[in-house]
């Protein structure tokens, strides 16, 4: 078998790239005359070693966790769904409507109700490009990076003209009842004499994104709809042959796959900002590109791979306070590591590869 | 375990260095970067005065996401900074969330309003645009010929409005049978940075007849400018001076003292006076520019009768409309 071993396919590979990523980063830094080590102590010490940076980390890991996952359900059935981040927008208009309009008793059932909304309004934002590509041969691709475009003009339109309280300057809806506010870890965790995650944003939808990786994992590996779905993914042919429809497949991914995208809305707009703004995605449909490829598709690498984005987001923010390495520059160090572990991932799996084989023809 | 002490022995260091940056002033600019030579510049402009004269220090952050307001609010509070500096109107809600668990630390948010019976440790400091843009709307009046004016603003929100509402009056102040023109950029944010547009719309305005631009746009506006000044009429700039960027091609500029408003809160310090503050032409937080590069174009006469309706305002004789007051205005429809 001319394969190198699993565990260097699912460690070794992304472990170097990140390596790499942070070598090519620390020399970036070093150019512009700051310290790399102290950068680099910086940002563990501030999303690390502190709870409230935890509490950070963990709230960029639940985006990431659900946009990843979202990727990856496509990747399954050889797909690339880009439009994660316009999905997760129409999921979050999904949210305000239902906690606006809809007083609910007490936020589980705000949280089981709006995770519905979040879920259908990112599902059926993915239902078109689906179709299209199902039924008309429409590249998803094409149609998901259009649809991007499409949610963020519907979005602003109702944040501007129909859900902005009156008088207020901000494109963004009024703030949701207190009933719906979600439980923070602070609410949690913290006890009086010990204030652990304060004034952090992680909320119970962390816990969310977890049920949905043990959630995604039973659906590809232990049902006859994941199965499918992988068929149809390794060969469309031989799918077919097997009586598997390519339509119903291609739908039914992009449904879910839509609908995980819209349930990263629920983090930040029902347990951060407890309003949705314009800007309520931030990019992360598309870090979930590289999540997923990072995380080789698996939900346990996805969870790992959405971790370690996270702490490079929070130790961003570390280090836009407190260096004066600008802004852009932070946005280089994420980039190098997204091209390294997605882009770039056989410039290091190919001589690993080799190497491997090498070895193992030698004792063999 | 070596590791171990050397990580807490770093965090250490780190907690005695952000104690050696007590009652320091700190600066949180908004989505739209530091360097956007208008608004968020004239705030650094602010700081980097404070620092020179006093020989103080300063800290100060580029948001990157939405989460970051609070975050930015909170680990500066944490770490002594005093008082903390915001740009902006979206950073009033993170503030009023924030505001209470640091009651010890003065936050300041300029063009936004957090209600100071609810939270005593923020100063609103607001402006009165409406004020300065009349004046110059009385002189884009009397400077143009063909009794056509024009507005360009960014993102259509009611502070924008309130430029615009403000500049149509000392318009018709000035001459009762101009013809106002008023365009918007854009809903999103995206319009205070897109001079593109704003060259468009100028070039539109420009074939309607006017031969005055006034533009309230950010960064949107060096390309209404530009235009101005390639089409051969005249354009007002807006919030910082920006005469120099068309010497003899724009008339003059709308002044916001948003540095002088930065300058003075980081000089107060940890003793700042909360509340609200509006800054008017009074307190010389708004006015006109008038420098080498536009003294041929501003008339004696013109100087005259603006300088005149400026004591008028402050004397309370002129009343000029607030958009933002009642959601409407007089003289525009828009």
């Amino acid at each position: 078998m001319d394969k190198m071993p699993a565990w260097a396919d699912a460690v070794l590979v992304p472990l170097i790239s990140i390596l790499l990523a942070a070598a090519l980063s620390a020399l970036v830094i070093l150019a512009i005359g700051e310290n790399p080590v102290d950068a680099f102590r910086l940002m563990v010490d501030g999303a690390l070693m502190r709870s409230a940076g935890w509490g950070y980390t963990l709230y960029y890991t639940t985006n990431f966790i659900f946009t990843g996952l979202c990727v990856a359900v496509a990747f399954h059935a050889k797909m690339f769904n880009i439009g994660g981040e316009g999905q997760a927008m129409i999921g979050g208009l999904g949210v305000a409507l239902v906690c606006l309009f809809i007083p609910f008793p007490h936020w589980s059932v705000g949280l089981l109700v709006a995770t519905l909304a979040a879920g259908a309004f990112g599902a059926l934002w993915a239902l078109i490009p689906a179709y299209l590509q199902a039924k008309r041969g429409s590249h998803i691709v094409i149609t998901t990076i259009m649809f991007n475009f499409i949610a963020s003009a519907v979005l602003n339109y109702v944040l501007v003209n129909v859900l902005r309280p009156q008088g207020a300057m901000d494109p963004a809806t009024a703030k949701f009842p207190e009933a719906t506010r979600l439980p923070t870890f602070q609410d949690i965790f913290a006890t009086a004499e010990n204030p652990l995650f304060r004034g952090s944003p992680a909320n119970v939808t962390f816990f969310l994104a977890v049920l949905a990786c043990v959630a995604f994992w039973f659906l590809m590996w232990r049902t006859k709809l994941g199965y499918e779905i992988r068929a149809f993914g390794h060969s469309e042919s031989a799918a077919r042959y097997a009586g598997i429809s390519p339509v119903r497949i291609t739908i039914v991914a992009m449904l879910i796959s839509g609908g995980l995208a819209g349930m990263m809305a629920l983090n930040t707009t029902m347990g951060e900002a407890e309003r949705l703004v314009m800007n309520a995605t931030e990019g992360a449909g598309f870090i979930g590109i590289a999540v997923a490829l990072m995380g080789r598709s698996h939900p346990v690498g996805i969870f790992l791979a959405a971790l370690l984005f996270g702490f490079l987001y929070q130790g961003g923010a570390e280090l836009a306070l407190w260096t004066n390495i600008p802004r852009e520059l932070i946005t280089v160090i994420q980039a190098l590591v997204i091209l390294f572990t997605g882009a770039l991932d056989n410039m290091v799996r190919m001589p690993l590869e080799r190497i491997f084989l090498a070895t193992r023809r030698r004792n063999g | 375990m070596t590791l171990m002490t050397k990580f807490l022995g770093a965090s250490a260091a780190l907690a005695l260095t952000a104690g050696a940056a007590l009652a320091d002033p700190a600066l949180v600019y908004d989505l739209g970067g530091k360097f956007d030579k208008s608004f968020n510049e004239a705030a650094y402009n602010g700081a980097e005065a404070y620092a020179a004269e006093t020989g103080g220090a300063y800290r100060d952050i580029e948001l990157q996401s939405e989460a970051q307001r609070e975050q930015a609010l909170r680990r500066f509070a944490e770490a002594g900074f005093n008082p903390v500096v915001t740009t902006g109107f979206s950073m009033s809600t993170p503030i009023a969330s924030v505001a209470a668990d640091y009651p010890d630390t003065k936050f300041v948010t300029i063009d936004g309003f957090v209600n100071p019976d609810e939270h005593p440790n923020v100063l609103s400091i607001l402006f009165s645009e409406h004020e300065g843009s009349y004046l110059v709307g009385m002189m884009a009046a009397m400077a143009s010929e063909s009794g056509t004016v024009g507005f360009v603003g960014g993102m259509d929100v009611p502070l924008i409005r309130k430029f615009a509402c403000g500049y149509a009056q000392g318009v018709m102040a000035a001459n009762p049978d101009a013809t106002v023109i008023a365009n918007m950029t854009g809903t999103t944010p995206a319009a205070w940075n897109d001079p593109v547009k704003g060259s468009e719309l100028a070039k539109a305005q420009v074939s309607q007849g006017a031969d005055v631009i006034y533009a309230a746009a950010g960064g949107t506006g060096l390309g209404v400018l530009q235009t101005a000044a390639d089409e051969g009429i005249l354009s007002v700039g807006v919030d910082s001076n920006q005469n120099h960027l068309h010497p003899g091609k724009v008339l003059t500029s709308m002044l916001k003292r948003v540095d002088v408003a930065v300058q003075e809160a980081m000089s107060a310090g940890a003793d700042l006076e909360t509340g609200v503050m509006v800054l008017g032409l009074a307190e010389n937080g708004v006015g006109y520019a008038l420098d080498e590069n536009n003294e041929a174009l501003v008339s004696e006469e013109m100087k005259a009768a603006v300088d005149a309706a400026r004591e008028q305002i402050i004397a309370g004789e002129i009343a000029v409309h607030d958009y933002s007051s009642d959601d409407s205005c007089p003289v525009l429809n828009f």
